[in-house]
């Protein structure tokens, strides 16, 4: 105990008189750490564990299809032979896990006005080819679209004669060019289950400079306004589509 | 200095030293302590018999399928009480206009939640495509490096969450997000972001993004699956991640990217 | 920013090209062009310290209390934006509490407190011990109390204890130089580390923050000593302005060069981001960047303190160069700050975009409350320069050391 006494005396007194505050802060920090940090810091890591908890217990709004199906299961069957099938109820009929917990007081929305419908197929040059849109101005434009198109199953109310149903962006670009006469089927040889199922049946291009030098080639005997290459030179061993553009060959 | 002063200071020093370890080691003790009574118990956060370590989520975006309709926008933000001004997205789909020139032109009005309006001058489009984008749930992520507090932090399935209750507003989260995927959220006044809809996707439904999307551009699922379309999607496509060079490790993969999205 | 968004929607409009959506919003404003403002005037003045008692400079002498003081008043006031501008500042405590390892942000908290405490707190501490013991013999009642409460009830003015304290101011001035370097360079890593931000991102981030703050420090510690000792109306002693000059001199034109290189090479290696940066620099900060930070707050006081060193200019003339190179200097390094907190959030992530950083007046966030923190600490200052008087020192060192 003395030497202890013994070397504290030792230490510069100014020292002795720092440690105090020194020791004072050191403690109350500890203390402090010890009341205010949550008893679930660090479990899992370097964050409170009842976070996790917390972000399960979020409500959920949108039930899943899966849940739709469970109780109505006609309307699913309907929709999963149509062009809808990957489309959720909850995509047209707003969030509904309310509606499946209490069916009976709490029923799902739908907006029929041609709005909603829109914002899928209304002609837009950015959508992915082949995906199917109207320009809504011109496409039956004072006509709710359920009017001709049920929602669960919508098969346009004819059957499609051209393919500008679902390529009006190369129609349109198409009718803008020196090449608006033609029809597609001139170059695109298209099987007939193309029209229900685009992805798994699609046309062909043309596999040779023929049809093109048809009426491209220097000794084609066509209008004179149409502009003639030497097929035997030009373009080396490219199809004509590998440079230009057969839609809208002008621009580009 | 005399001799006696300095066998005083020696003495002073010694013992001085001895002291601040001391301090120190006191003060480095809750550290300690903490890393020993970490007990992974996962059932006591998780309320099931959920072990997050077997799973491992991630999601992929064919850009070539994107319809830009934006459900996903606006089916994000009912699902989580995003407030639905135009300023906080968890979720957004970009519109890429790339003109004959190569010049870019990149739109998003209100994050795409109302859809866009058409191209004027087509003709002069060289190609033209929609981009969803969403928190990129990363690997290595520089918002969980940064948060000064722990208030966001990676759980051990690979979602990066955030703790309402517990993020001070600083920001640097924001900041160091390369994707500008995180915000403030008005109501909470913390930061907030996509979760890839957490609370669903542990009661096996689908983020609700993915549920709504018409044409499957969104594709989630669990990577440690070997069988999912998850799984195909990144079997059958040449995929790319947003930013690589940063080396956050995304977790959300796109297919058909172009090379003018940042 | 404030958590209305009412004023986000003027915003809208401001905005040229794409920014991702969450980007409208500016999230570190004028509270945070402050903060590293106010902690580079702290190392700034607390190098210009340590020039005196470790490069025993003697003839910036007369400004060695007063850089201490003013180097106090500063830090106390720094971390006081950083809290205002937090959305949730009850939780604030959090950064001490569960600080993470990974985060520049939370290790600065500490190497904030290690530089308060152990490095100028205590070298005040004990520079001002004799005098507080002495003046506290002479007081009585409450201000004797204060004072023996100042001097931790310490007693003890033997020689070598006295000497004991000089060593120890000794010791802390030598550990305190890199802690002031690491204190300011470690806001510039706090920038400098966010691999997001190509305007901010760079090895050489801490290095220019620094030098910039040992700039400011240096201009302040000028314009304060000049400032103070007219109100005293006593004389100013020109060597010592000379040599603070001849300080600011150096330090600007390491600056300058580093500046200069950070620069040059970001447009040498022309890395993707050089497009919209060069776009934000012309269309949303040329007046700060070029204008205030370069032209008036750099290059002008350069060419002025060149031509004092070059011409023999009289004194009056010499005092007037040096107070308005001292005031361009802070404005120049506050636009510095600016350029990098604001310009670096004016630009979007997405690189083809920029938006619009617009002031309010009121509010947490507005011009207001920003001028009551750059008021602050001069009046803390003043407070200081009250209770521990650092003209005191010439004298009582010579009462003291005659009275032995």
């Amino acid at each position: 105990m003395s030497k202890i006494r013994m070397l504290w005396k030792k230490i510069p007194e100014q020292l002795r008189h720092l440690l105090v505050p020194l020791v004072i802060i050191a403690a109350g920090y500890l203390l402090v750490r010890w009341i205010l940090v949550p008893a679930d810091f660090g479990y899992l890591g370097h964050y409170r564990a009842s976070s996790i908890t917390a972000n399960l217990q979020k409500p959920i709004r949108y039930a899943g299809a899966e849940a739709c199906e469970g109780c109505h299961n006609e309307v699913g069957a309907t929709l999963k032979q149509g062009y809808h099938r990957g489309v959720a109820c909850e995509a047209c009929h707003a969030p509904a896990s309310a509606h499946s917990e209490d069916p009976e007081n709490i029923k799902p929305t739908v907006t029929r006005t041609r709005t909603l419908c829109l914002l899928c197929h209304e002609y837009l040059s950015t959508r992915p080819t082949g995906f199917p849109q109207v320009v809504a101005d011109s496409h039956n434009p004072s006509r709710p679209c359920v009017s001709c198109h049920r929602s669960h199953d919508p098969k346009p109310p004819q059957p499609l004669k051209k393919c500008e149903a679902c390529h009006a962006k190369i129609q349109g670009l198409l009718a803008l060019s020196n090449h608006a006469e033609l029809n597609c089927t001139s170059c695109h040889t298209t099987p007939a289950r193309h029209y229900t199922r685009p992805r798994e049946y699609p046309p062909q291009r043309l596999q040779s400079r023929q049809v093109c030098l048809d009426c491209h080639d220097k000794t084609a005997s066509r209008v004179q306004e149409i502009s003639r290459v030497d097929g035997a030179t030009h373009g080396e061993k490219y199809l004509c589509w590998q440079c230009h553009y057969p839609h809208l060959p002008e621009a580009r | 200095m005399k001799k006696e002063d300095k066998r005083h200071m020696i003495v002073g020093r010694r013992d001085f030293c001895k002291l601040i370890l001391g301090g120190l080691g006191l003060l480095l003790l809750p550290t300690v302590t903490s890393f020993a009574s970490r007990k992974r118990g996962y059932e006591r956060w998780y309320g099931t018999k959920y072990n997050p370590k077997e799973h491992r989520y991630g999601m992929g975006i064919n850009v070539d399928r994107c319809i830009g309709c934006g459900r996903c926008v606006d089916a994000c933000k009912k699902e989580n009480d995003v407030p639905d001004e135009p300023f906080f997205f968890r979720t957004w789909v970009e519109r890429y206009n790339i003109g004959e020139k190569e010049e870019v032109i990149v739109d998003s009005p209100n994050g795409g939640e109302d859809g866009f309006k058409n191209n004027t001058q087509e003709q002069r489009i060289l190609r033209s495509f929609f981009v969803p984008k969403l928190c990129n749930q990363c690997d290595n992520p520089p918002c969980v490096q940064t948060c000064p507090v722990g208030a966001t932090y990676k759980t051990d399935d690979g979602v990066i969450l955030i703790d309402e209750k517990y993020c001070i507003g600083c920001r640097y989260c924001i900041h160091a997000c390369p994707y500008g995927m995180r915000f403030i959220n008005p109501r909470t006044r913390t930061a907030d972001k996509c979760t890839f809809c957490y609370h669903r996707i542990l009661k096996g439904l689908s983020p609700a993004c993915v549920e709504v999307c018409p044409t499957e551009a969104r594709v989630f699922g669990d990577l440690s699956m070997v069988a999912s379309p998850l799984r195909r999607f990144l079997r059958m496509n040449k995929i790319m991640v947003l930013k690589p060079q940063l080396n956050t490790e995304p977790k959300v993969y796109y297919a058909a990217l172009d090379m003018e999205v940042r | 920013m404030d958590h209305s968004t009412a004023n986000l929607w003027p915003l809208l409009k401001e905005v040229t090209g794409y920014i991702f959506p969450n980007e409208i919003e500016l999230h570190w404003g004028l509270l945070v062009v402050i903060y590293p403002y106010l902690t580079g005037l702290v190392a700034g003045a607390f190098i210009l310290a340590s020039l005196v008692k470790v490069f025993n400079v003697r003839e910036v002498q007369p400004t060695y209390r007063l850089s201490l003081l003013t180097a106090l008043a500063f830090l106390i006031v720094a971390p006081l934006p950083l809290v205002a501008h937090l959305s949730r500042p009850e939780r604030a405590l959090e950064i001490f509490l569960t600080p993470s390892v990974t985060s520049a942000m939370a290790m600065f908290g500490f190497v904030y407190v290690w530089y308060l405490m152990a490095v100028l707190l205590l070298e005040i501490w004990f520079d001002h011990r004799h005098e507080l013991i002495l003046r506290a013999e002479k007081e009585k009642g409450l201000k004797r109390v204060f004072l023996r409460v100042l001097s931790l009830y310490s007693k003890d003015i033997r020689p070598a204890a006295l000497a004991f304290d000089k060593k120890a101011v000794y010791v802390i001035t030598v550990i305190g130089v890199p802690s002031a370097l690491i204190l300011h360079g470690y806001v510039g890593f706090i920038f400098g580390s966010v691999k997001a931000n190509p305007w901010w991102s760079s090895v050489l981030m801490p290095i220019v923050f620094l030098f910039s703050a040992t700039v400011s420090g240096i201009a302040l510690m000028l314009f304060l000593y000049m400032v103070i000792t007219l109100f005293r109306r006593r004389k100013l002693d020109m060597a010592c302005l000379d040599k603070l000059a001849n300080f600011l001199f150096y330090m600007m034109l390491i600056d300058f060069t580093l500046e200069g290189l950070d620069f040059i090479q970001r447009v040498y290696q022309a890395e993707e981001s050089i497009k919209i940066i060069g776009q934000m620099i012309s269309q949303r900060i040329f007046v700060s960047l070029i204008v205030i930070q370069v032209l008036l707050g750099m290059l002008l006081p350069l060419i002025a303190i060149a031509a004092v060193k070059i011409f023999r200019f009289p004194a009056e003339l010499r005092r007037l160069i040096y107070f308005v190179s001292a005031i361009l200097v802070q404005v120049g390094i506050f636009a510095t700050r600016w350029n990098v907190v604001i310009g670096g959030q004016l630009f979007s992530k997405s690189f083809r975009g920029l938006t619009t950083y617009k002031i309010g007046i009121g509010g947490m966030e507005g011009l207001l409350v920003s001028l009551a923190f750059l008021v602050l600490p001069f009046i803390i200052l003043y407070a200081l320069v009250k209770i521990l008087p650092p003209w005191g020192e010439d004298a009582t060192h010579r009462r003291a050391t005659a009275a032995n």
